[in-house]
């Protein structure tokens, strides 16, 4: 089965070559150079032009505001999913997919819904003599919309990590000596790490460059580096500064994917 | 207490994930035409959707891209699996940190690439472009579900079936295949999933004239979505949930449910 | 006799409504080795996980040194157990590993960096400080694990089928090991194993064990020579089990022929089972046999021959460093205390004899 079947591999290396390398290629070639071909590095400069830096400020901030709560909601949850039994480990990875058949743009605009003024969440809160909730057209309800998309991308690679952690090496830290919030601190977490990571990098990318949750959630008030790359290709049309800018993203990019080479090296962090 | 609380913890979530889609199914039922008012209940959403073409249209070519794409999808990444199955480790690694670069880039950025591609090639932007699009995004989710299932495969019961003089290719179908069976459907249940719920790569890879169901809803979110649209997302998630409800409590299943009889060796979790 | 350890006193424990344990009682005392021995699902892996406390059981209680510990956490009982898949921590070095509980127990550096030498020197592993968890063979993770457990100083250590996952070479050297560890150490030793062998090498108490119900405690000597039950027979080594009936003291009729034995008190006329082992039929001219057979199969063992007979209805299991080709005729002889007279099965965890392992 081995060595014999090597041009088997090679569909799939044509594959990439062509639709992954190529067009990075382009983004590059792009992004390097202006209207009449000619190499400038104007168009990755622009970043530094106070809207674009704007935009990337706050794209920063609401993502990794985003990332750190997705951690803080999901990193218990998956806990408490680990301790379940094995076989209902595909019920609960389908738990968390499931909601992605209901499409994507109408799930958040149905966030609009529930926590317009007038919304269901303010119809609860006041039935139960709880103050308003004033979030929509905010950053906050920005905030709310990523933890919502993104959440399950976080719970499964920490799920996946955390079910792989033999109960008896938890026993053992247990047996000799560590109480519960040592051996969490000292053998759940560190053995956790590739989860972690990739939950990370799942959540964090996807929430700094989204484009659609700002103007439906935020009102259109905000604009992210994901609207303006957006609008560059879109409506002005000017591919190479759309490029270039999207080669600053790729930097983050890049900065995850070698983290998570370097803490997931065998793929335990994998959503699946 | 505890296991309440935990209980409690956990369907908070899941109320927080499916909220959203329980508000969509009250609104597909709704007379009134704004989301802000409950207008009484109608089916009128659900008899005007299969009056709706482009809706229907939108559909169409949404449930084609996704079942093309990840089919093709499915056939390329399963092959290629079996492949650097093969490889050497370095060459190996290679290439599976390139098929780590759709999962862990951008969105926009694929998006926005791939278009750069199709244009400099000169190819035409629509369905076909889209599909191009979506067998790419989609191929690392079949081989991150295939390659686990690869690595737990007992190389020796294939060549016990070489050894009791089978084809390689009847081996492979009779011995090799059931194994990866499980890892190839969850992946291409992930890769469809995918593709239907994708917008921001289809988004920029389209042409002018052709919607999938998001650039249809995106489009329509500037001049007030149908409700049509509702009724539609409420049935697509209804028939899926009832499908997989179904696959769930099939036979097949049970087997592997029914306790284990060695209750020694079960770990008990505290 | 030695001093009281530990008492399990009435201790029962289900799963999924599936009784694990059946008011199991059981003494250990101070620098005993103990074996639990039984086959899967006998109950030996839980009585384990109830003295380290990893499970609580429904319904008893756990004396340790005179306290009762039963809910008493794992982290505050002075046992240490050593898992059967060694769960090393791989994210931690092999110093790390052993310095684990120490560090909990805030000792001072230096302490624990003797106790580390001390412990790597026990096990054979000198110099291994520094590497991780992957790079050790089993046999290697295996010693780790139990350096792991012994620096801590418990007052006994509990080890979970530790040898299961190595080769038959290693086991039998780290079954010295363990054995010279243990009295090294001077402490209790707890071991749980399916592998009679390595039960009847090591221990100084063996309990066999099975359907959650204890069979027989004794030294190996006894449970060898003289099990209690058809069980226990079965189980530890080879046998032949045959069902007979007491005529009187010292007088058994096996198969239709009177043997004279040495069992007295078991009544007039009762039925009983009796054991013989293999090595104890002893094959002679067939005038010279109490019964007379013909010889059916035969194989080498290397250190002797094993041969079945078949005499009076019965196959007879033989081992003889003699040989006896097939199709022999041969006579049965065995000396009367070798014939070791057992109950017939009364209650119900006796009845369980018919489990292939």
């Amino acid at each position: 089965m081995k060595s014999k079947n090597k041009w088997l591999s090679a569909p799939y290396i044509l594959w990439s070559a062509v639709f992954i390398i190529v067009p990075l290629g382009m983004i590059l070639y792009y992004g390097l150079t202006d209207q009449t071909g000619s190499f400038t590095l104007d168009n990755i400069t622009a970043i530094a032009s106070a809207g674009h830096a704007k935009a990337l400020r706050v794209s920063l901030l609401l993502s990794l505001v985003s990332t750190l709560v997705c951690f803080l909601l999901a990193y218990p949850l998956a806990m408490i999913l680990a301790g379940v039994q094995v076989k209902r480990h595909n019920f609960i990875i389908l738990v968390f997919i499931l909601p992605m058949w209901m499409n994507f743009l109408l799930r958040t605009l149905a966030w609009q819904t529930l926590l317009e003024k007038n919304g269901v969440i303010n119809h609860v809160l006041s039935f139960l003599h709880l103050p308003a909730l004033r979030i929509i057209n905010t950053p906050a309800a920005i905030i709310l919309g990523m933890v919502y998309n993104f959440l399950p991308f976080m719970v499964l690679p920490l799920y996946n990590a955390l079910s792989k952690i033999d109960t008896n090496v938890i026993n053992a830290a247990r047996d000799l000596g560590a109480n519960h919030v040592y051996t969490f601190i000292r053998i759940i977490l560190p053995l956790s790490i590739p989860g972690i990571i990739s939950g990370i990098t799942m959540v964090f990318i996807p929430a700094l460059t989204t484009f659609v949750i700002s103007s439906l959630l935020g009102g259109g008030k905000l604009l992210l580096i994901g609207d303006v790359i957006e609008q560059e290709f879109t409506r002005t049309s000017n591919w190479h500064l759309g490029s270039g800018l999207s080669m600053i993203l790729m930097v983050f990019i890049l900065i995850n994917m070698v983290l998570s080479a370097i803490f997931d090296k065998d793929g335990e962090g994998s959503m699946l | 207490m505890k296991t309440i609380a935990k209980r409690i913890y956990v369907a908070l979530i899941i109320l927080f994930l499916y909220a959203p889609i329980g508000i969509l199914m009250v609104l597909s039922f709704n007379r009134s035409k704004t989301r802000a008012k409950w207008g009484g209940f109608t089916l009128h959403w659900y008899r005007a959707l299969f009056q709706n073409e482009e809706i229907l249209r939108a559909l169409l070519n949404t449930l084609l891209i996704a079942l093309l794409s990840s089919l093709i999808a499915t056939v390329i990444g399963t092959v290629a699996c079996i492949a650097m199955n093969g490889m050497k480790r370095r060459a190996k690694s290679v290439l599976m940190g390139i098929t780590n670069i759709p999962m862990l880039n951008a969105d926009i950025v694929t998006g926005i690439s791939l278009m750069l591609l199709y244009i400099s090639l000169g190819i035409k932007f629509g369905m076909g472009t889209i599909l191009l699009s979506h067998i790419t995004f989609n191929i690392p989710y079949v081989i991150l579900s295939v390659m686990p299932r690869m690595k737990q495969l007992n190389v020796s019961t294939y060549e016990a079936a070489l050894d009791l003089g089978s084809s390689p290719l009847h081996a492979f179908f009779k011995v090799v295949f059931p194994d990866l069976l499980p890892g190839i459907l969850s992946g291409f249940l992930m890769a469809f999933t995918m593709s239907l719920d994708d917008f921001i790569i289809t988004h920029f890879t389209k042409g002018v004239g052709v919607d999938t169901l998001s650039t249809k809803i995106y489009t329509e979110i500037k001049k007030g979505i149908k409700p049509e649209m509702y009724a539609l997302s409420s049935l697509i998630f209804v028939t899926v949930l009832t499908l997989l409800v179904l696959v769930n409590l099939s036979p097949t299943d049970k087997k592997s449910s029914v306790g284990t009889l060695d209750s020694e060796n079960a770990s008990h979790s505290p | 006799m030695k001093k009281e350890l530990i008492q399990l006193i009435d201790i029962s424990k289900s799963f999924d409504g599936q009784m694990v344990l059946d008011e199991l009682n059981l003494n250990i005392h101070e620098n005993e080795f103990v074996t639990l021995l039984g086959p899967s699902g006998c109950g030996k892996t839980t009585t384990l996980r109830i003295l380290g406390g990893f499970t609580s059981p429904d319904k008893g209680r756990v004396v340790f040194d005179g306290k009762e510990i039963t809910q008493i956490p794992p982290n505050k009982r002075q046992l240490n157990t050593v898992f059967q898949k060694y769960a090393l921590f791989t994210h931690m070095t092999i110093a790390e590993n052993i310095a684990f509980g120490l560090k909990i127990k805030k000792k001072p550096k230096s302490y624990i960096d003797d106790k580390i030498r001390y412990a790597l020197k026990l096990v054979n592993l000198d110099g291994y400080e520094n590497r991780m968890p992957d790079s050790l063979s089993g046999g290697q993770q295996q010693r780790i694990a139990i350096a792991r457990a012994i620096v801590n100083e418990p007052k006994v250590l509990l080890l979970d089928e530790p040898l299961g996952a190595l080769d038959l070479k290693l086991r039998q050297e780290m079954q010295y090991e363990l054995i010279r560890m243990k009295n090294e150490l001077g402490i209790t030793f707890v071991y749980v194993t399916h592998d009679q062998e390595e039960a009847l090498t090591m221990s100084d108490t063996i309990v066999v064990m099975n359907q959650g119900y204890i069979q027989q405690i004794g030294s190996p000597e006894s449970i060898y020579n003289e099990p209690e039950n058809a069980f226990v027979a079965d189980f530890i080594g080879e046998s032949n089990i045959i069902p007979a009936t007491m005529i009187e003291d010292k007088l058994v009729n096996i198969l239709g022929t009177r043997f004279t034995c040495v069992d007295t008190g078991f009544g007039r006329n009762r039925p009983v089972d009796v054991v013989i082992r293999p090595e104890d039929v002893i094959l002679v001219e067939p005038s010279e046999g109490i019964i007379q057979g013909v010889v059916s199969h035969l194989i080498f063992k290397g250190v002797h021959y094993e041969m079945e007979v078949q005499a009076c209805g019965f196959e007879w299991l033989v081992h003889s460093t003699t040989l006896s080709p097939v199709g022999k005729e041969v006579g049965i002889r065995v000396d009367p205390f070798n014939i070791q007279i057992m109950n017939k099965p009364e209650s119900e965890d006796e009845e369980a004899v018919g489990i292939e392992i």
